[in-house]
């Protein structure tokens, strides 16, 4: 199993020198330099002021050379100054220090991902669970039409919705912000209400989209395991079917679902720039989003190469549960 | 005479999945609504009614105004050609990229299969969608680079598809007698092996339309897809966020629109995939 572990870690680094290459690329191969955007900003910026620019970022010297500066420097997490009005590291824009761990961008980003994601595990589950068992019942019906329009939703359209419901109609809930003007004020209790009351919406948005996907998945994968051979035998020495379902069957039925849901992870890390965008929520998605309107490109370098970094780690925490649920992997065989 | 009994057998098939031809009557009528937009729109997309500012549904304007005073259906007929045509091009980029990279994969195999493959998992690691708003902070946000960007993001499933097939079918007897007859490379590759491997890019293509219209509209709606005043769903829909408190009909009906395309799209491609191979059909989407 260690040994596992160490081959998926040593495959992550060729991988990781790949996105930062592509990262790299995208941006420098696009048509326009990267210091237009501060020259456009600037009308009384003259050619030779330019050219310290570019020789201060280094533009001035050959593309791989660039690379190799900047991919020293980011090994340091160290991602330059950002493009824009106030100069600040870039760093420090996604992981302010200065900030309390709640209110840095990347935290915020990541917390909402994950509680997204246990949303969708505790309900994409079950429902995917029995639906297969009352296959072609007026439930199993309901729950895949539900599911077949659920995932046709553009999640922003969703929000939309929402929005106009619970937040202008109702006028239940907050349409904007993950905290109220008065918050500060408020006493413990009112502050905890006050998150949630903020956070019904947004979380709503980011689980549905995938809950449709995955408790499709775990439907048809349970569909197949559970016409299995060793089911039928469970059955036949008389388990109850609970037992059958929940012991013998759920657990070879998730591990396709384990994949799936490491796949998923740059569809919600990409899918957070809409929803901070609606909800003006102020995480990573909102500051790529700002920096792409500004072309901040070492902003948009930075933010990125650590979404794919997200990705891989994701995709090896799925690897990790792929292996404690199936002990052919843990023994090595 | 083989190829006519196989395609009527598909269309047996297809004809009697009722969804499949609902899915079918959906596009084909966007088509024809996105064709015959001027026919069909009351008005002019971009004509202003100064006294229907932000006017609710009615028999004048039936879906409403904006801002402008501009009729939202017809705003949204033309948005049907914006939609129609990004899937297609975006999508047609895409599966040929596609074909590509999982065609030389699959068939030659060894370092340069090693490479393409790993190419892929770094580029499936990237977040789709930081990739195409990266791209396209560097580009003039027109309706032709969110087209080139979105297909230049999305052909790495379809290579995966084209190279397992061609895995799978490249050993076969009859490819062997072929090469054995002196067919070239590119003879075998495309007379032979990806005739097979047709029908599951077909079916990812149809889906990968659908993808295509949310990945459209989402980047409209943020304002860097398609620009005002071309009209397209997802710019609409924009209005409808800007006058969230007040206009309703510019929230609910241009989603409306893509929900049912994307819909549409989706229960289609299921539907073809089913008709031409009933066992893929408790087959996972991706």
């Amino acid at each position: 199993m260690l040994a596992y572990l160490a081959k998926r870690l040593l495959e992550m680094i060729p991988t990781l020198f790949g996105i930062t290459l592509i990262s790299f690329l995208i941006i420098h191969l696009a048509p326009g330099k990267p210091t237009d955007a501060l020259s456009e900003m600037n009308p009384k910026m003259t050619p030779e002021a330019r050219e310290r620019l570019e020789k201060y970022y280094g533009l001035d010297k050959p593309v791989m050379v660039q690379y190799g500066l900047w991919l020293k420097r980011i090994v340091k997490l160290d991602f330059g100054e950002s493009f824009s009005m106030d100069r600040r590291p870039v760093m420090q824009k996604i992981w302010d220090t200065k900030q309390p761990i709640t209110e840095r961008r990347l935290f915020i980003t990541f917390m909402l991902n994950v509680m997204a994601m246990i949303i969708i595990l505790l309900v994409a589950i079950p429902i995917g669970i029995s639906s297969a068992t009352h296959q072609y019942t007026l439930y199993d019906k309901i729950t895949t039409t539900t599911v077949f329009v659920g995932f046709a939703m553009p999640s922003f359209w969703l929000a939309l919705l929402l929005m106009l419901l619970f937040g202008v109609y109702l006028d239940w809930l907050p349409i904007s912000g993950l905290k109220s003007m008065n918050y500060d004020a408020l006493p413990f209790w009112g502050k905890v209400i006050d998150r949630v009351r903020h956070l019904v919406l947004p979380l709503f948005v980011v689980a549905f989209s995938s809950l449709a996907a995955d408790s499709r998945y775990m439907r048809s994968s349970m569909l197949e395991v559970i016409r299995q051979d060793y089911v039928t035998v469970a059955r036949a020495k008389g388990l109850p079917e609970k037992a059958v379902i929940y012991r013998h069957a759920f657990r070879n039925a998730l591990l396709p679902l384990i994949t799936l849901i490491g796949l998923s992870v740059p569809g919600l890390i990409g899918g957070s720039v809409i929803f901070e965008n609606i909800f003006g929520i102020p995480g990573m998605g909102q500051l790529f989003f700002n920096g792409v309107m500004a072309r901040d490109y070492p902003l948009i370098m930075a933010i990125l190469t650590i979404g794919a970094f997200l990705t891989l780690i994701g995709n090896l925490l799925a690897d990790v549960g792929y292996m404690l649920a199936d002990p052919r992997i843990r023994t090595g065989q | 005479m083989k190829k006519e009994s196989l395609g009527s057998l598909f269309w047996d098939r297809f004809r009697q999945n009722s969804l499949a031809v609902s899915g079918g009557v959906i596009v084909v009528c966007l088509f024809v609504l996105a064709v015959l937009a001027p026919v069909f729109s009351p008005y002019k997309p971009n004509d202003i009614d100064r006294n229907y500012i932000l006017a609710p549904p009615d028999m004048r304007h039936p879906l409403g105004t904006d801002d402008l005073g501009r009729d939202v259906l017809s705003r949204m007929i033309y948005g049907a050609r914006i939609s129609l045509a990004v899937g297609f091009v975006a999508v047609g980029i895409a599966t040929l990229i596609g074909i590509a990279f999982g065609a030389v994969a699959g068939y030659y195999g060894g370092w340069i299969e090693r490479i393409i493959m790993r190419f892929i998992d770094i580029m499936l690691t990237i977040p789709t969608f930081f990739l195409i708003l990266a791209v396209i902070a560097f580009v003039e946000p027109s309706i032709w680079n969110i087209m080139i960007v979105i297909g230049l993001t999305g052909w790495m499933g379809v290579a995966r598809l084209v190279r397992a097939e061609f895995l799978s079918v490249k050993e076969r007897d009859y490819v062997m007698a072929a090469r054995a007859l002196g067919a070239s490379d590119i003879r075998i590759i495309f007379r032979h092996v990806m005739i097979n491997s047709m029908a599951p890019v077909l079916v990812s293509a149809v889906l990968g339309i659908a993808g295509a219209v949310l990945v459209e509209s989402a980047l409209s709606f943020l304002g860097i897809g398609v620009q005002p005043p071309t009209p397209s769903w997802g710019n609409i829909l924009t209005l409808g966020k800007d006058n969230i408190e007040i206009a309703w009909w510019l929230s609910v009906f241009p989603g409306l629109a893509i929900l049912i395309t994307v819909l549409g799209y989706n229960i289609l491609g299921e539907g073809i995939r089913d008709s031409i191979d009933p066992r893929l059909r408790e087959a996972g989407r991706r």
